[in-house]
């Protein structure tokens, strides 16, 4: 199972200092905390993508190409790529370059993005959300698998033998989630591909999860990608942590007071019992996380929101401490001891080569049986 | 007997409220017309009151509290709603409005429903026909055509057999019948999947 941190990187003022990071400052922060991720010992580290204030990540592979230029095992990946306002064919570019740079170490996860007014900063309209995320997403699959595209849809001018480049390193294509919290439709859209589902499951009630999930697997069998226990899930989380629980609580009370989503709303003990969200002691984030696979089942990936709501950059790293040392060893071996042998791990690039070079030598014994029969 | 859930709104804020009086006697009344039509009418009263917080709660974060999640799911399974709101500034009390703005969309669509309201005054009576019709017809509901408006007055001596007595006693008939003429109502599941990915890709 991979474990991993998401940022959606916001740009908010300290509710206890009042002070506000430039883009400058907190740019250059995201950076180390993504490096530091690595360093205590996390999988993943996912970007998300805005185009409005107060959100500096417009550009998430230039981010996370100079990440991976720092790092060596940190896994990349988006949370999440606009698939409805980017042009299908600069995300297979630009994934296709930082697949090339990472040596690998790519993947990315798809959402329509909830932000009304930028669909028409890009030429779209929000009401045609899903028919963009399904016709995109269904043009980036092919540019990524057919090396000549001719093409024509709804949405974007026709393609006439177009070449995406780079090609997907070593013909690869970079594994996709896609997420949402509530739409069923791009459950179906990841199961019909075979492709993976990642679940908010931060602002919202484990029963939305529970639903989606469900959904989700009972559709990836039914296309005949596995059994529906084999599906690739991934859950984001949200957590705050101290070594005492009421330390946690009264630290993180007044982030979570002001915070942009949720603040001067829900109380922090009724959204703690509404939503996901742990703000307590390492113990109680290891007990509740590991409650999640009652609901979704065995699943691939989890990642958490660590760096929001004005938490100071030292914050985050101590989190990222206690998250390294304490909760994801205690996770990593008690889900490991859960999980049946037949449910597969997240693809990697790693994963996914070796499984097309065994496909391929599976085809040459074929032939090779064909021959000696003749 | 045929079964029906009748749920009852009421957006009274204080203790006693008019608004929960005029609620009461208004399913009292509808449940008496159904079971001479037949029919089992299984009440359940909604206070708005009680839910305040999380109905604001549930316009800033997008998702229902526990609370408000049963009531709206027991809104969306209902066969039939009377709903009663105070007048506040010559309209529906911002709380009634806020409960509907956070429903699920086309709840109440094909959904009967006796509109009703309080006032100090009998002045404010087209509030009914001017505030909450709209509404409800904007809802897709189907309001019944007589709706029920008690000002101060009506409370005193002539409430019992008086004229609104005689309102109360139409609406009621008119809801029940409603309840009686129609199949038994089936919520939208808003996980459900209505197309599968062929269909997605043929309709672009």
């Amino acid at each position: 199972m991979q474990f991993g941190i998401f940022s959606v990187s916001d740009i908010t003022t300290d509710p206890t200092t009042g002070k506000t990071p430039t883009e400058a400052q907190r740019i250059k922060d995201i950076v180390t905390i993504a490096k530091h991720a690595e360093e205590v010992g996390l999988d993943v580290f996912a970007l998300g993508e805005h185009h409005n204030e107060p959100f500096f990540s417009s550009s998430p592979t230039t981010t996370l190409a100079y990440i991976a230029a720092q790092t060596t095992t940190l896994q990349l990946s988006t949370a999440t790529t606009l698939i409805t306002t980017n042009d299908p064919v600069k995300i297979a570019e630009d994934f296709a370059m930082l697949q090339h740079l990472a040596d690998g170490r790519v993947d990315l996860t798809l959402g329509r993005g909830n932000t009304g007014p930028v669909y028409p900063w890009f030429g779209k309209d929000i009401r045609a959300g899903i028919p963009l995320a399904i016709e995109n997403y269904a043009l980036l699959h092919k540019l990524w698998r057919e090396h000549t595209v001719d093409w024509e849809g709804k949405f974007r001018t026709p393609l006439q033998s177009f070449t995406s480049t780079p090609r997907p390193l070593d013909d690869v294509p970079p594994f996709v989630w896609h997420g949402s919290i509530r739409s069923p439709q791009i459950a179906e859209q990841a199961a019909f591909y075979g492709d993976g589902f990642f679940a908010n499951h931060i602002f919202w009630p484990a029963s939305h999860t529970q639903r989606m999930v469900g959904l989700y697997r009972e559709r990836f069998e039914h296309y005949g990608h596995g059994s529906a226990d084999q599906a690739y899930v991934g859950l984001g989380g949200q957590v705050f942590m101290r070594k005492n629980s009421q330390d946690a609580v009264k630290e993180f009370r007044p982030y979570f007071d002001n915070a942009p989503v949720y603040g001067h709303g829900p109380s922090l003990e009724d959204f703690t019992r509404e939503t996901p969200l742990t703000v307590g002691s390492p113990q109680q984030v290891i007990e509740r996380t590991l409650k999640f696979r009652e609901y979704v089942g065995d699943y691939q990936r989890q990642l958490f929101l660590m760096d929001h709501a004005g938490l100071p950059v030292k914050t985050v790293l101590e989190q990222l401490d206690l998250l390294g040392s304490e909760v994801v060893p205690v996770l990593r071996k008690e889900f490991a001891a859960l999980k049946p042998a037949h449910v597969p791990d997240a693809p990697t690039h790693a994963s996914l080569l070796a499984a097309k070079l065994a496909a391929a030598t599976e085809i040459e014994i074929g032939i090779e049986k064909e021959e000696v029969q003749a | 007997m045929k079964q029906r859930k009748l749920v009852v709104i009421s957006a009274g804020l204080s203790q006693p409220s008019s608004t929960r009086l005029l609620a009461d006697q208004l399913s009292a009344a509808a449940g008496r017309a159904a079971a001479q039509l037949g029919v089992t009418a299984e009440v359940q009263v909604v206070e708005l009151r009680d839910l305040a917080h999380e109905v604001v709660d549930h316009m800033l974060t997008g998702f229902a509290p526990a609370a408000l999640k049963s009531a709206q799911d027991a809104v969306a399974a209902a066969d039939a709603l009377i709903v009663v709101t105070p007048v506040f500034s010559a309209s529906y009390s911002g709380l009634f409005k806020s409960f509907f703005d956070v429903l699920e969309q086309d709840a109440l669509a094909d959904k009967p429903v006796l509109l009703a309201a309080t006032a100090g005054t009998a002045r404010h009576s087209l509030v009914l026909e001017h505030a909450l019709r709209p509404l409800f017809a904007y809802l897709h509901a189907v309001p019944v055509p007589t709706s029920v408006f008690a000002a101060s007055d009506d409370w005193g001596a002539n409430s019992v057999e008086g004229p609104l007595r005689g309102r109360i006693e139409r609406a009621a008939t008119e809801l029940a019948r409603e309840m009686e003429r129609r199949e038994p109502a089936t919520p939208v599941d808003p996980f459900a999947l209505t197309e599968s990915f062929e269909d997605m890709m043929k309709s672009l």
